[in-house]
């Protein structure tokens, strides 16, 4: 009997453990190396109503035990990935969320509504955590109110459960949590990046190019398990916990703060076989536990 | 591609902090071509926690052996210089695109025009034209006297011209001002070094074909993260892009904004 199977509002998963949007562009390099159906879910790259290039380069700077990056939305547009990138998906047995991002309220409902009805987006994940952008993205997650009228108007449009994507660039996240509960999200996921800059020594500028970007990595963990442990608490919908995941005895730190499924981003990098590793790995950490199912661990820290 | 452990069968410094590795024992060396890079994992824990994309120098089918040549400037890369014969190194590769041997043919003339650090893939590449009957000019250019390497490997290979900024070795210049001067000529241009050297050469030859690898900062190295992206030219939408980690490293002159 599997000890990791998962129950999550829209996703039947075979594990907990899902690459995390703009990680894992929308799967094609990585379905290179290794069987996607063996992912829990894949969170794609978050996709806008128009064609997006991006940021300018440099856009990653390394930092101890971490990164940071300003890609800035970079995604082929709203018809491109349903007409593409979503149809090369269904040929692997797994549940897609589709990370929904925009400029304006109208953008996040157009995606939310069109992307909702791909056969295979089982999910939404809506990203009002983007720091990169110099529109929307993170403008809609630092403020309660905007973003539980934006969850409302995208739960209106969308055919599929919607998860929102928390930022930890705030005050008091577990205010943006209980606001977009109540605004009726089926899920979170948490955490998004935080802010950070490195400058280059001799041209005394930042090295990337858009200035900040967003930490990730190992060394946001901390941040993330501190957030989803408070979080947790205080809403009774799912948490799709993030930051800084990279072996399977982490996922377990973030069942036991609270979280029910774990995205895996940032480790994809160094090493593209990071999540299928972690799912083979995952049952013996759980019998050297003495856990029977992964599903028992959830908000262990505090219960 | 794969990511596999190979064993480091020789380190050595050959200029200012510019260090040869040769590495052995992974199945990646088959596949590997001309201008592919390298990712390593130049330590087991998170810091640094990224790869390093170090492009390969030499290719040894027979011996199963890798070489890749890197200047020891950052964090990273100072830790992969104090390895030493005997350890491991984590490998991801071989990655990217490297330089099609198509673009000239037996009897005709290819120069190589290096910068620094961008002087080792032109290495693999001038013994790939070599053997396919290629003859092959080396225009190197570096800061100064001790950062010129590989100058007698070069040689063997066919006329190899060194320049340097500050003049303390060979032609005083750039690598421009040395074609400019010996008065090269040349039907293919294969080059890869700093970002304005490479300019410059497209700017000084438009008629001539040819090729240049780029370097950029990457994340994943294999097209999946999207931070080493670069416009395409003539593309009035501006929203055309081509990832250097897999669409390049190598591009022919003129398919990309430098």
């Amino acid at each position: 009997m599997s000890k990791l199977n998962m129950e999550l509002p829209g996703l039947s998963m075979k594990n907990p453990i899902m690459p995390a949007s703009g990680c894992f562009g929308f799967g094609q390099e990585y379905g290179k190396l290794y069987d996607l159906s063996k992912l829990g879910a894949i969170a794609i790259k978050a996709t806008t109503v128009e064609t997006r290039f991006g940021n300018p380069t440099p856009r990653v700077a390394e930092t101890s035990s971490g990164m940071l990056n300003a890609i800035g939305l970079q995604n082929p547009g709203l018809e491109h990935v349903l007409g593409n990138e979503l149809v090369w998906l269904e040929n692997y047995d797994v549940p897609i969320i589709a990370n929904v991002a925009g400029s304006k309220i109208e953008d996040y409902i157009e995606v939310a509504e069109k992307i909702s009805k791909a056969q295979n987006v089982h999910a939404l994940e809506l990203n009002i955590s983007c720091p990169n952008v110099k529109e929307g993205g993170i403008a809609f997650g630092t403020n309660p109110e905007v973003a539980s009228e934006l969850t409302k108007l995208v739960k209106e449009v969308s055919d599929v459960p919607v998860y929102v994507k928390l930022s930890p660039n705030v005050t008091d996240i577990v205010e943006m949590a209980v606001a977009v509960e109540k605004a009726g999200a089926d899920g979170l996921s948490m955490i998004n990046t935080l802010l950070g800059m490195r400058i280059d020594l001799k041209k005394r500028k930042p090295i990337l190019a858009n200035g900040f970007g967003g930490l990730s990595g190992p060394a946001v963990k901390p941040v993330a398990i501190r957030m989803v442990h408070q979080v947790s608490q205080a809403v009774s919908i799912p948490i799709i916990g993030m930051g800084g995941v990279s072996t399977a005895e982490d996922v377990v730190e973030f069942f036991l703060a609270g979280a029910s499924a774990v995205a895996v981003g940032t480790a994809n990098f160094v090493d593209p076989f990071v999540c299928p590793n972690i799912i083979d790995k995952l049952p013996s950490v759980l019998d050297e536990l003495e856990v029977t199912h992964i599903s028992e661990l959830i908000g262990g820290s505090w219960k | 591609m794969i990511v596999a452990n190979m064993e480091i069968i020789s380190q050595r410094k050959i200029a200012s902090d510019v260090y040869e590795l040769v590495l052995k024992g992974a199945e990646l060396v088959n596949y590997a071509t001309q201008g592919q890079f390298l990712h390593l994992k130049v330590s087991e824990g998170t810091d640094p926690l990224l790869r390093r994309p170090i492009s390969i120098a030499k290719i040894d089918k027979e011996k199963g052996e890798l070489t890749v040549i890197y200047r020891a400037e950052g964090k990273g890369t100072s830790m992969l210089a104090l390895k030493q014969a005997g350890e491991e190194v984590s490998v991801l590769g071989p990655l990217g695109n490297g330089f099609s041997l198509n673009g000239t043919k037996r009897g005709e003339v290819a120069v190589l025009i290096g910068g620094g650090i961008g002087v080792p893939p032109l290495y693999e590449l001038s013994l790939q034209l070599v053997s396919a009957g290629v003859k092959v000019i080396h225009v190197l250019g570096f800061a100064g006297s001790d950062d010129v390497f590989y100058e007698e490997k070069f040689t063997k290979l066919g006329e190899t011209y060194v320049a340097t900024m500050d003049g303390t070795y060979g032609e005083a210049g750039t690598v421009i001002d040395v074609i400019d001067k010996k008065g090269l000529s040349f039907d293919t241009i294969y080059s890869c070094g700093p970002t304005p050297m490479l300019k410059a050469i497209e700017k000084s030859f438009p008629e001539k074909k040819g090729f240049l690898s780029l370097e950029e900062r990457m994340g994943c190295g294999i097209g999946a993260c999207f931070a080493c992206v670069c416009h395409v030219k003539n593309d009035p939408t501006r929203n055309a892009y081509k990832k250097i980690c897999t669409d390049g490293p190598v591009f022919a002159i003129g398919e990309v904004e430098l």
